[in-house]
C-alpha cells in the first residue's frame, strides 16, 4: 500500500429518508493520513452517512469500498472503529471493565489499557464505575477505546460534544497522531477543526 | 482463541451487569411464582384438579416469565450504544450474541429451575414428576431464550415492541410447551418419557445452532 | 452469485425492474382473471352439482371445496412468502420483498377461511363449533404466525427495514412450521386418541376429487391475482418518487 493509494472509496452514494433525498451521487476518496470532515446543518444527513459507512444502513444507491473491495467482503470491520452519538459505555461497569470488553471485541492495538488511560488523562480511575464520571470523562473513555484496539479508520460522530477545551485539544492531538501513523478519520463536527499538520477534506451536505 | 475470549468476555460482562442490577433476576422469578399462586386462587383449592393441570400451569407460567424477561436481553445495550459496538466487532456476531443469550439464560432461566420444585410441591405434583419437570425446564428454558432472542432482536428498535413481541414469540414456543408439558404429565402417571426428552434435546441442539444467525441478522436490521 | 448462469440472472433482473413488472402484470391480469373464473366455475359446478352426496355426511361435506383448498393455500403462501423473503434478503431484489409482504395478508385470510369453514363443518360432524383437532389447532397457530408477520411489518416505519424484518421472521417461521405441525399432531393423538381425521379418508371418490383439484387450481390463480394487485399498489407507493411513476401518471392524465 503506497502512501497515496485510496483506501476508503465511496461512489454514487445516496440516502433517502421518508421521501426526502438527504444526499445523492456522493462520491469521495480517502487516502492514508487524511481526514474527512462532514459539515452541514442538523438533519442534512451527516449521521446517516456515518451510519452507512458503518454498515448499519444500506445506501439507497452506490457502494463503499475498503482497500479496493466492497466493505462486506473485506477486512473492513477489523480495521474500523466507531464512536457515535451514544458512547457505547456501560455505566454499571468500571472504566477498566469497559475497556477490556472493547479490547475483547477487537484486536489489541497500539496501547495497553493502562497507557491508554494515561493518554486520555483517566489514570487512577480504573476501578471507578462509569456512572460516577462526568460527561466529558465518558467521552475521553470512549477515545481510549480507539487507542486500545487495533484500527485504521476512525468514524467519529461529533467527537467534541461535552468536552472542555483541554479535552478538545487532547482529541485533536490524538487525531493528528493517528493520521501521522497511517490512519484515516471520518468525522462530523460543529466545532472548528484545528489540525494544522493534517490533510483535511471537507464535504458540505445540504 | 480470541473468539472464545470474546465470547467469554461478553458472557462475563453480562453476568456482572446482571449482578449489579439485581431486579433483572428477581422480576421474572417473582412473576413466575405469582402467576402460579394465582391459579389455585382462581380455580379454587381443589387438590385433584390442581395436580392434574400442574404441568401445564408451571410450563405456561415459565413461558410467560421467559417472555417477560426477554426485553432486558438487548434493551440497555441498544439504548446506550453498546450493541452498535458489538455489531461492529470483527468477530462473528452470532457467537457474541450467543454469549449474551447464555448469560441471559443463566440470569433469568436458571432461577426458574431452582424455584420450580417448591412450586411443584405447592400444586401437589407427584414425586417422580418433579424430577422430570426439572429436566424439561433445564432443556426447555434455553430454547425459550434462544427463540425469544430472535423476536426481541426484531423488535428492539421499536418504541412499543412489547405487544408485538408476544405475538412473534409465543407461537414459536408451542413445540416446547407441548413436549415438556406432556413429559411431566406422563411422568406423573408413571409412564416412560424418553421420547419427549429426546425430542426436547433435539430441539435444544437445533435452536442452539440455528437461532443465533437470524438474531444477528435481525439486530443488524434493527440498527438502521 | 456465480452459481446462477448469467442469462438467468439477467432475466430475473429485468423481470424484477419495477416498471417492467408493472407493465407486465397489467397485461397479464385479464388472462389470469379469465383462467381463475374458468377453474372456479368448473370446480363449483363439479363440487356442488356433479359430485354425489357423501353416504355419511350428506351434503354438508361439500364445504371441503372451500375448506381444503384454503388450508392448502395457507401453508403454500407461507412458504412462498418465506422464499420471496429469502430472495429479497440475499439478492436485495426489492420486488421479492414486495411479493413477500403482499402475500402475508392473503395467506392470513386463507388461514382464517380455513378455520371458519373447519369450524362450520365441525358443527354437524362433532356437534360443537370448536374441537382441538390437530389440523385446526395447527391452522390456528399458523394464523398467529401470519398475524405476527403483518403486525411486525406495520410496526416498523421504514418499509425497507420492515421488509427485512418480515423476511427474517418468515424464514424462522418456515423452519418452525413442520416442528409445530408435528408437535401438535403428536399432542393430539396422545390426548384424544386417534380421531377420524378429515383428510385421511382411505379413498376419496374421483368425482369428488376432481372438483377439489379444480378448486385448488382456482385458488392458486386467485392468490396470484390478489398478490399481484397488492404488489402493484405497494410498488407504486414505494416508488412514488421514481421517474417512471411520474411519467406514467403524466401519460394517464393526458
Amino acid at each position: 500500500m503506497t502512501q497515496s493509494s485510496p483506501i476508503l472509496q465511496a461512489s454514487g452514494l445516496s440516502c433517502i429518508r421518508d421521501d426526502r433525498v438527504l444526499f445523492s451521487e456522493l462520491t469521495f476518496t480517502l487516502n492514508v493520513g487524511q481526514v474527512l470532515l462532514l459539515e452541514g446543518k442538523n438533519g442534512s444527513g451527516k449521521t446517516s452517512l456515518l451510519r452507512i459507512l458503518c454498515g448499519f444502513r444500506e445506501p439507497d444507491a452506490g457502494q463503499i469500498c475498503w482497500c479496493g473491495e466492497c466493505i462486506s467482503d473485506s477486512q473492513y470491520y477489523a480495521d474500523m472503529a466507531y464512536i457515535g452519538h451514544l458512547d457505547g459505555i456501560k455505566k454499571e461497569l468500571t472504566v477498566f471493565e469497559n475497556l477490556s470488553v472493547a479490547l475483547a471485541l477487537g484486536r489489541p492495538g497500539q496501547y495497553p489499557l493502562s497507557d491508554a488511560l494515561v493518554r486520555v488523562q483517566l489514570s487512577g480511575y480504573e476501578d471507578v464505575l462509569v456512572q460516577a464520571l462526568s460527561a466529558g470523562q465518558k467521552r475521553r473513555l470512549s477515545l481510549a477505546r480507539l487507542l486500545v484496539t487495533q484500527n485504521r479508520l476512525w468514524i467519529l460522530d461529533e467527537p467534541f460534544t461535552s468536552l472542555d477545551k483541554q479535552g478538545i485539544k487532547l482529541t485533536e492531538i490524538l487525531m493528528t497522531e493517528h493520521t501521522a501513523s497511517g490512519g484515516l478519520i471520518v468525522l462530523t463536527s460543529h466545532h472548528d477543526l484545528n489540525l494544522p499538520a493534517v490533510d483535511v477534506q471537507r464535504i458540505h451536505l445540504s | 482463541m480470541s473468539l472464545t475470549h470474546a465470547f467469554f468476555a461478553i458472557l462475563r460482562r453480562d453476568l456482572i451487569l446482571a449482578l449489579r442490577r439485581r431486579s433483572e433476576i428477581a422480576n421474572p422469578l417473582l412473576f413466575f411464582v405469582l402467576v402460579i399462586t394465582l391459579f389455585p386462587l382462581g380455580i379454587g383449592a381443589r387438590p385433584q384438579l390442581l395436580q392434574a393441570i400442574a404441568p401445564g400451569i408451571i410450563w405456561v407460567s415459565a413461558l410467560l416469565a421467559a417472555m417477560l424477561s426477554l426485553d432486558s436481553l438487548f434493551r440497555s445495550d441498544f439504548d446506550d450504544g453498546s450493541l452498535e459496538q458489538i455489531l461492529l466487532s470483527s468477530h462473528p456476531i452470532s457467537v457474541l450474541i450467543l454469549g449474551k443469550i447464555v448469560a441471559h439464560w443463566l440470569v433469568t432461566g436458571l432461577p426458574l429451575i431452582l424455584i420450580a420444585p417448591l412450586l411443584a410441591v405447592f400444586l401437589g405434583m407427584p414425586q417422580p414428576a418433579i424430577g422430570v419437570l426439572l429436566l424439561t425446564l433445564l432443556l426447555g428454558t434455553p430454547v425459550l431464550s434462544l427463540i425469544g432472542a430472535i423476536g426481541v432482536a426484531l423488535t428492539v428498535g421499536l418504541r412499543r415492541g412489547g405487544m408485538i413481541l408476544s405475538l412473534l414469540v409465543l407461537p414459536l414456543y408451542v413445540p416446547v410447551l407441548i413436549f415438556a408439558g406432556n413429559a411431566v404429565e406422563m411422568a406423573g402417571n408413571g409412564l416412560p418419557v424418553t421420547a419427549q426428552i429426546n425430542i426436547l434435546i433435539a430441539i435444544l441442539l437445533l435452536t442452539l445452532v440455528l437461532a443465533p444467525w437470524p438474531t444477528a441478522a435481525a439486530l443488524k436490521m434493527s440498527m438502521s | 452469485m456465480k452459481f446462477i448462469p448469467d442469462p438467468v440472472g439477467r432475466f430475473f433482473h429485468r423481470m424484477a425492474s419495477p416498471p417492467h413488472f408493472y407493465a407486465l402484470t397489467e397485461t397479464l391480469m385479464p388472462w389470469l382473471t379469465a383462467i381463475f373464473l374458468i377453474f372456479l366455475a368448473l370446480g363449483l359446478y363439479g363440487g356442488l352439482y356433479l359430485a354425489p352426496p357423501d353416504y355419511q355426511q350428506g351434503d354438508s361435506y361439500r364445504i371441503i371445496y372451500i375448506h381444503v383448498p384454503s388450508a392448502w393455500m395457507s401453508l403454500f403462501i407461507y412458504v412462498v412468502m418465506a422464499m420471496a423473503g429469502a430472495i429479497g434478503l440475499i439478492w436485495r431484489i426489492k420486488l421479492a420483498e414486495i411479493v413477500a409482504i403482499s402475500s402475508a395478508s392473503i395467506g392470513a385470510s386463507f388461514t382464517f377461511i380455513a378455520l371458519v369453514t373447519g369450524s362450520l363443518w365441525g358443527k354437524p360432524m362433532w356437534g360443537t363449533w370448536w374441537v382441538w383437532d390437530a389440523r385446526l389447532t395447527s391452522e390456528l397457530i399458523l394464523l398467529f404466525l401470519y398475524l405476527g408477520v403483518i403486525g411486525l411489518y406495520n410496526a416498523i416505519d421504514d418499509k425497507r427495514t420492515a421488509s427485512k424484518a418480515v423476511a427474517i421472521l418468515a424464514l424462522v417461521g418456515v423452519v418452525n412450521i413442520p416442528i409445530i405441525h408435528y408437535s401438535v399432531e403428536w399432542w393430539n393423538t396422545l390426548h384424544q386418541g386417534p380421531t377420524v381425521t378429515k383428510m385421511d379418508k382411505p379413498s376419496i371418490h374421483v368425482s369428488m376429487l376432481v372438483p377439489l383439484l379444480l378448486m385448488a387450481i382456482a385458488f392458486k390463480f386467485y392468490y396470484v391475482i390478489a398478490m399481484l394487485q397488492r404488489a402493484r399498489l405497494e410498488l407504486l407507493q414505494r416508488e412514488r418518487t421514481a421517474s417512471w411513476v411520474k411519467k406514467m401518471l403524466m401519460e394517464q392524465q393526458l
